[in-house]
């Protein structure tokens, strides 16, 4: 279960438009239970509309940040869109995705006028679906 | 010497919990052979087959990436820190 605000799926859809057509990404910031507590978008360092990559020293940065607070938040998953296609992961996904188990995958669907999301969980090549649920207050 | 080194959230699992473990070692690859050598559950996370740096992982010392430096063969000095970072990435093509 990935557990949204509707305040971070404002800010990633609005990330996500801003980058257009180029693809969108940021960190997931939470518990491992899934509960997102902050969504901190993040450069696409490929700039394409087909592929993108965080650079490691903004991870890095994140989570200084996060280990310094002491609130035991931390980096949980990651969001990105696609731009032209379904919100499922492609292959690409699936592999970048080896050392990355725990991690909730959220996709953000740009191809239609109305953004979908939906978020898996990918473990040894296994991709599986989680439910996505939006916490409005 | 020892040298800091700082783990990522997802390889904490695997180093009882540590998000910074100390490591000897006068290059970056003893240095990381160190890590795994203390922590074998980081092996996969770290090594390719080939002994090589996994490629999705990436070190950096002192903020800069091993890879742009002389990779595993990079001299570690006293006081050095070494982060260990997953490549995040994907996208449909």
């Amino acid at each position: 279960m990935l557990r949204l605000r509707r305040q971070q799926w404002i800010e990633m859809v609005a990330h996500g438009l801003d980058c257009l057509p180029e693809e969108a990404c940021g960190l997931l910031v939470g518990r491992p239970d899934g509960s997102i507590e902050e969504f901190r978008p993040c450069t696409n360092t490929d700039r394409s509309a087909r592929t993108y990559a965080i650079d490691g020293r903004e991870i890095l940065r994140v989570e200084r940040g996060l280990d310094a607070s002491g609130n035991g938040l931390e980096v949980v998953g990651v969001m990105h869109t696609h731009t032209h296609t379904e919100a499922y992961p492609s292959p690409t996904d699936v592999e970048r995705a080896a050392l990355l188990a725990g991690w909730h995958f959220l996709i953000v669907s740009l191809r239609h006028p109305e953004p979908v999301a939906r978020s898996y969980r990918i473990s040894d090549g296994e991709v599986a679906e989680e439910p996505i649920e939006l916490v409005v207050r | 010497m020892p040298v800091s080194v700082r783990l990522p959230t997802v390889l904490r699992t695997h180093a009882g919990g540590l998000s910074e473990v100390s490591a000897e070692g006068a290059t970056i690859g003893e240095v990381v052979d160190d890590v795994v050598r203390q922590f074998p559950g980081t092996a996969n996370h770290l090594k390719a087959p080939d002994g090589a740096l996994h490629r999705f992982v990436n070190v950096y010392l002192d903020d800069e990436d091993v890879r742009y430096l002389g990779g595993l063969d990079t001299p570690v000095s006293d006081g050095a820190e070494v982060s260990i970072v997953p490549a995040v990435a994907g996208g449909t093509g």
